[in-house]
């Protein structure tokens, strides 16, 4: 039976234990109807031309973990932000773990996305906020939705700023021999209200995973919210990631997207404005060798006028890595004034890697600024030579180099000790220690 | 110190060196000066090793030692310092971060262990004086929006920290306004010692009233065509270069 056919099976099952007469089977049922229809993606699709899922869906996945599993905190301690304090919501397999995670409903809730979708108190919640700007047309999203059990649900009153920033980290164990994970997180980030938020997935075995994860976060009117996401998975690990932002007026939202491993890593990453004087950005650094493959799928939708976007992504692929970007700026006939840039660097370090970087502009207004940049090059030889000269061994110049040129994402990190542990993923990635912390 | 034999090289089968011979002895300055295109800056790429210039005949010693096979780092180890016409800019990566890294590499080099951090910014506090740099640049990214002049600084700053045996100025001069001129000339005589050389490439004279060459060469058409003492450049700013091509005809 391929994984279609056994998702779809298993949602028979899995529907049973539900309410049928309430509200979320019916968003459920319309979910999975719209999965059978159009199933997973494949490259036939433009939006999937240079991404295939075949290889990754002829493992025989589990859908429901049969375990409960837990980790020391020690085993895993390193994948969190432990230099700081902070809130953790942690999933293992795909089921919340109390004893990793720190929780808090004190002026702000950090919690479960189980009780919101479980609980009447949260009824009013579920009805306005849960599936309401994913897309209910996307195959992989309605994938989600249909099964969708548990994930953060974080919700930051009017005015009130998260003291510490949030971390969601879902682990595999491996005990299943192949699994797939559906984590669905929920945030709302109320009038003025200010948060950051870490959000990683991490195998801790080389057995196959797939994870399809949701996201969908609503900024409302001044919002702030920083959003980190760190992709540095084992080399069997999976992630489909859909994040889903809707903006209010004169909210702010970034979004920095950092992948460096895993076997396929695809970001469905799309902002929807809903009001005027947005600022939104998304930035991203991608670097990979081996056979990983990273395809960044932006969209940004100016439907208002007076609103700005802000991307830069810069890639390194070594080897026979591939990296993708295709990113979509849509500006809607009302959305004068509008300030749109989007900027895609990329370095090949290898023959045999390659990129596909595709700008994709739609504009219907008359007075709007909108630019997009892209380039692919190679590492500039006479800047090698220059560090060369200066003593610098090839191996640590181009280490360098890299460094130089994802610096201009790396600076706009906002948390410290974030930004000095992506520094040092990057030199571990690039394979260098060097003299001083990049 | 620095010996030059017969040098012949070539950038994608153009030949620039056309058979170059040179000798700098320790405690000694040396300029090379020339037209444009006569191949000065190409010189001073393959001393330092550019992998995009081909030797094609010819050896360059480094006390005693033929150092033309050798990596561009591998040569720095040894005590080549090539100061770049136009220093290349690393975002992120500050001045001092970058010149620990250049010093510590060079000691890993030669099984150093790396040098102790308050011995380094002792170091660097002296030398940033010498070659009167403010504090605030040595924490900028390494050239990324400096001035002209403060890239030069910054070069003859780094020449200063690495103490190198030889080292090659290329048109350091060109870009400084004259108070960046005299402060770079400063650092540079300052540095100079008994044991170690300069050599200077330059288009102008300017440079050479301030760091006084013990010998002057022309380089013409891939060759050194005259070589004389320190008025031969005085010489070559009154009457250009002319009347060396007529001389040879």
């Amino acid at each position: 039976m391929d994984l279609k056919d056994k998702l779809l099976s298993s949602y028979i099952a899995f529907e049973e234990k539900f309410d049928m007469d309430s509200h979320l089977h019916d968003v459920r049922n319309q979910a999975i109807k719209n999965f059978e229809t159009k199933g997973f993606p494949t490259k036939k699709e433009e939006a999937w031309k240079y991404t295939s899922l075949n290889a990754i869906l002829k493992h025989d996945f589990s859908v429901f973990p049969k375990h409960e599993n837990a980790i020391e905190f020690a085993a895993v301690k390193k994948y969190f932000l432990h230099e700081i304090d902070t809130y953790k919501l942690v999933f293992i397999d795909g089921k919340f773990s109390s004893f990793l995670s720190s929780t808090t409903h004190e002026g702000i809730d950090v919690c479960l996305l189980s009780s919101v979708l479980t609980k009447p108190k949260y009824k009013p919640v579920l009805e306005t906020y849960f599936n309401q700007i994913a897309q209910k047309n996307e195959s992989l999203t309605s994938l989600n939705t249909a099964f969708a059990q548990e994930g953060a649900f974080i919700n930051i009153p009017k005015s009130k700023v998260a003291d510490k920033p949030i971390e969601i980290i879902n682990f595999s164990t491996g005990t299943e021999a192949a699994l797939m994970v559906q984590p669905r997180n929920l945030i709302i980030v109320g009038e003025n209200a200010h948060v950051q938020i870490i959000e990683r997935h991490q195998s801790l075995n080389s057995n196959p995973v797939l994870t399809n994860s949701v996201t969908e976060i609503f900024a409302q009117k001044r919002a702030n919210v920083d959003y980190y996401k760190i992709q540095n998975d084992v080399q069997t690990a999976n992630l489909i990631d859909n994040t889903y932002i809707a903006q209010k007026q004169e909210s702010r939202v970034a979004v920095h997207t950092f992948s460096f491993g895993g076997n396929m890593t695809r970001n469905n990453l799309n902002f929807y404005h809903q009001g005027e004087r947005i600022d939104s950005t998304l930035k991203g650094i991608t670097i990979i060798g081996d056979k990983q493959h990273v395809d960044h799928f932006t969209l940004v939708h100016h439907a208002q006028p007076n609103c700005e976007s802000h991307q830069n992504y810069k890639g390194i692929f070594g080897d026979s890595a591939t990296g993708v970007f295709n990113g979509k700026i849509y500006v809607e006939k009302e959305a004068q004034k509008t300030d749109a840039f989007q900027q895609n660097n990329n370095i090949l370090i290898s023959e045999k890697a390659t990129i596909n970087a595709k700008p994709q502009l739609e504009i219907f207004a008359d007075d709007v600024k909108c630019s997009h940049g892209c380039t692919i090059g190679q590492l500039d030889e006479s800047a090698m030579f220059y560090m060369q000269q200066r003593g610098i061994p090839k191996k640590e110049a181009r280490a360098l180099l890299m460094y130089a040129f994802s610096n201009e994402v790396i600076e706009s990190i906002k948390i410290p000790e974030l930004k000095q542990r992506i520094t040092k993923i990057i030199a571990t990635k690039l394979g260098v220690k060097m003299g001083f912390d990049l | 110190m620095l010996s030059i034999k017969n040098l012949h090289a070539s950038v994608e089968d153009k030949e620039i060196l056309k058979g170059i011979n040179l000798e700098v002895k320790a405690g000694e300055v040396h300029a090379i000066m020339g037209p444009n295109g006569a191949g000065k800056s190409t010189l001073s790429s393959i001393i330092a090793g550019n992998e995009n210039y081909e030797v094609n005949e010819g050896e360059i010693f480094l006390d005693g030692e033929e150092i033309s096979e050798l990596a561009p780092e591998e040569r720095a180890h040894k005590g080549v310092f090539l100061s770049f016409q136009y220093p290349v800019e690393i975002p992120g990566v500050s001045v001092t971060n970058f010149i620990k890294t250049a010093i510590n590499e060079s000691r890993k080099a030669k099984g150093l262990e790396d040098m102790p951090a308050n011995e380094m910014l002792k170091k660097i506090r002296e030398k940033s004086e010498l070659l009167e740099m403010d504090k605030k640049f040595l924490s900028r990214s390494l050239n990324e929006g400096f001035s002209g002049g403060e890239k030069k600084r910054n070069e003859i700053f780094q020449m200063a920290m690495l103490e190198p045996k030889i080292a090659i100025l290329d048109e350091t001069d060109s870009g400084l306004d004259i108070d960046a001129l005299r402060i770079v000339a400063n650092g540079v005589n300052k540095l100079k010692s008994q044991d170690n050389a300069v050599v200077v490439i330059t288009h102008y004279q300017r440079l050479l009233d301030y760091i006084v060459p013990d010998f002057v060469h022309v380089l013409m058409d891939g060759k050194i065509v005259k070589s004389g003492d320190a008025s031969l450049a005085l010489e070559l700013e009154e009457k250009g270069y002319d009347w060396i091509k007529a001389e040879l005809v």
